[in-house]
């Protein structure tokens, strides 16, 4: 069995153009993950650039409001760049530069990872190209701008379903073509090794802060931690720390679309099988010849065939429990926490959300639940408002 | 002698490649039997896939008119079946291994050596990966084909020794593709090679004319052609036979 495995998931399924490159990779973060000179870089980039750590704010109403369980928001939202995103982009595009690349490439749905990206190059005077499928480019015309912004270029693509999945194969088939200045700048726990580990150890604050917060707050361990789950790096960045807390139940909550008895469905966990896709063996929705399915969710970032290998191994091993969330019950969600808390959370983050209104009420009240708000929510408002058949445009 | 063996033994071998089922299967049993009588020493069969992560846009847009077109990995073995009564060329398939996988790797195998499959190139089945299906490979007679990229490196030997069947050496870096020039040094990389097997190297990526036909069967043992002749099949479709023999005459003149 090779390496980065995680139960049998995981693995290194890419042409062998890359293999030295991954290998390249992974040895350097071996060696920076460890020394002190880029510990400390990174931590003062978080600190002082992206705002870490971020709050962990107990939300009163809503506890009030569901009647149960105390509900604790992890604020990723309020990160420079609005999500959990840069914690990752900062890490990796220090370690492009350390490496001597001069370019990054990155892939993005939502646009959330593709402006992280684009702002770590900007600061750090990187070259950066963007893939996106065209018919996110559509869905999140602002982000695209916003990229464009930071110095960015951007291309939509226009093979396949036009979205995350087309735009991971693209940046693929970029890296192969120039891997010797560029770093692929992944936004997920997932790929080949190394990938899923370093998303997962820089995505890590986010639990690694979480635990010391509620322990300093509460003095016990929540009950439930929950995040929403697509490719799953905020998930994994919030399940992390705990992993070893038996007593904390992890819930992720994917994108269920129209329902995961329906076609339009973006729920792995529920839904697909085991295969080999993006570098990885894990769980993907797939036909039973193995053809990648197209899928559908609201929501740009949750709109993605397949799952990180370590969720895949969590769920194996019934540490985590995954559970579909629709698009309506996300749409609700959205609403609803703006209502309660004055939050306008992204509608990715607003699947996780909808699950804490579903449990919570059903919870005693001396019950903790930690739920990732895992980016902001401005970027969805025109397309939240078309949800409700008023015709805004950004 | 295995089939391979054949198709290198004393000679140049021009490989060419077409998308299985693009536009039909039984399309691609034509196209077959052309190369075949045009000089073509062996072929690469593709099984399309929804996400063909080492193609440029010609072979993707092959993959998507083969799977729009109805083709299934069971109708493929059938239609090679079927091809296998007509002719003993060597045949290869060209498969991304969530195919396999998904198939079941001892029913894939064992589906392969029954239609008369011979061997497999898995593009995103690197060696650190393949040892997951060799054993299962070997016992029902079908070769791995392993590829070595100019990246390669201090890996060149390490797959070469354990490679079998022939190996295909990517002639440049990115994805498939018709290319005006290749400035990988292929020769050093041949070198490196053929100092530790002697299994047959063929290579492929961005070839298309005659001269760079003739070129790298000079350095190597043969030279693989896709692109170049699904842009054909993409331009005449169902009627493509005629030129597909037309221009592979053309390029195995003199092999």
């Amino acid at each position: 069995m090779s390496k980065g495995r995680y139960g049998v998931h995981g693995g290194q399924y890419i042409p062998e153009t890359l293999m030295n490159e991954i290998e390249k990779l992974e040895k350097e973060y071996e060696f920076y993950k460890n020394n002190a000179d880029f510990k400390e870089e990174l931590d003062t980039l978080l600190r002082e650039y992206a705002g870490r750590p971020s709050l962990l704010y107990f939300a009163k109403k809503m506890t009030q409001d569901l009647g149960g369980a105390k509900i604790y928001f992890k604020r990723e939202d309020l990160n420079h760049t609005g999500s959990h995103k840069i914690n990752n982009v900062l890490g990796q595009a220090l370690l492009a530069k350390k490496m001597g690349k001069k370019r990054i490439i990155a892939e993005t749905g939502a646009g959330q990872h593709g402006v992280a990206t684009a702002t770590a190059a900007a600061l750090l005077g990187l070259e950066c190209e963007i893939y996106m499928g065209k018919e996110d480019t559509i869905r999140q015309a602002l982000n695209v701008y916003r990229m464009e912004l930071l110095g960015a270029k951007v291309h939509p693509v226009e093979t396949g379903t036009m979205t995350l999945k087309d735009a991971v194969n693209e940046c693929m088939r970029e890296w192969t073509s120039r891997v010797d200045d560029t770093l692929y700048v992944l936004g997920s726990v997932m790929g080949p090794h190394p990938f899923p580990m370093i998303v997962r150890d820089f995505q890590s604050v986010i639990s690694r802060e979480a635990r010391a917060q509620i322990l300093e707050k509460e003095g016990k361990l929540p009950d439930i931690v929950t995040a929403c789950v697509g490719g799953g790096s905020n998930s994994m960045g919030m399940f992390y720390e705990f992993i070893g807390d038996e007593s904390v139940q992890l819930i992720g909550c994917e994108a269920a679309g129209k329902g995961v008895d329906t076609d339009r469905t973006a729920a792995t966990m529920a839904t697909g099988t085991e295969g080999i896709f993006h570098g990885m063996k894990s769980y993907f929705c797939q036909d039973e010849y193995g053809q990648i399915a197209p899928v559908y969710s609201i929501s740009a970032g949750l709109d993605y065939p397949g799952v990180g290998p370590e969720h895949a191994y969590l769920k194996d091993i019934g540490r985590a429990q995954y559970v579909p969330v629709t698009d309506d019950e996300a749409v609700e969600a959205f609403e609803y926490i703006a209502r309660q808390e004055g939050i306008i959370a992204a509608i990715e983050s607003s699947h996780a959300v909808a699950h804490v209104m579903k449990i919570a009420p059903k919870m005693d009240k001396d019950k903790i639940i930690i739920c990732c708000l895992s980016g902001r929510g401005d970027k969805d408002v025109a397309a939240i408002a078309r949800y409700r058949g008023i015709d805004l445009h950004e | 002698m295995s089939r391979i063996k054949n198709a290198f033994d004393g000679k140049k071998a021009f490989i060419g490649f077409v998308t299985a089922g693009d536009p039909s299967l039984s399309k691609t049993e034509e196209f077959v039997l052309e190369m075949e009588k045009a000089g073509a020493s062996l072929i690469e069969l593709g099984i399309p896939f929804s996400d063909p992560i080492a193609e440029g846009v010609v072979i993707q847009q092959a993959n998507i008119r083969a799977l729009s077109a109805g083709c299934t990995t069971d109708k493929i073995f059938d239609m090679v079946q079927s091809l296998r009564t007509k002719t003993q060329i060597p045949l290869v398939f060209l498969a991304y291994a969530n195919t396999l996988y998904k198939y079941g790797y001892e029913s894939f195998c064992k589906k392969c050596s029954e239609v008369g499959i011979d061997g497999v190139i898995i593009p995103d089945l690197p060696f650190e990966e393949k040892g997951e299906l060799s054993d299962i490979a070997v016992k029902n007679g079908i070769d791995i084909i392993s590829l070595i990229a100019p990246t390669s490196e201090q890996r060149i030997q390490m797959i070469a020794k354990q490679a079998t069947g022939f190996i295909y050496v990517v002639s440049s870096m990115g994805v498939t593709g018709v290319r005006s020039e290749i400035k990988t040094d292929v020769e050093s990389i041949v070198n490196a090679i053929r100092s530790v097997t002697d299994v047959p190297v063929a290579v492929g990526f961005g070839i298309n004319t005659r001269e760079q036909v003739l070129k790298y069967t000079n350095i190597a043992d043969g030279a693989i052609v896709g692109s170049a002749i699904v842009k054909i099949i993409a331009k005449y479709g169902e009627t493509a036979a005629s030129h597909i023999y037309d221009y592979v005459s053309e390029l195995t003149k003199g092999l």
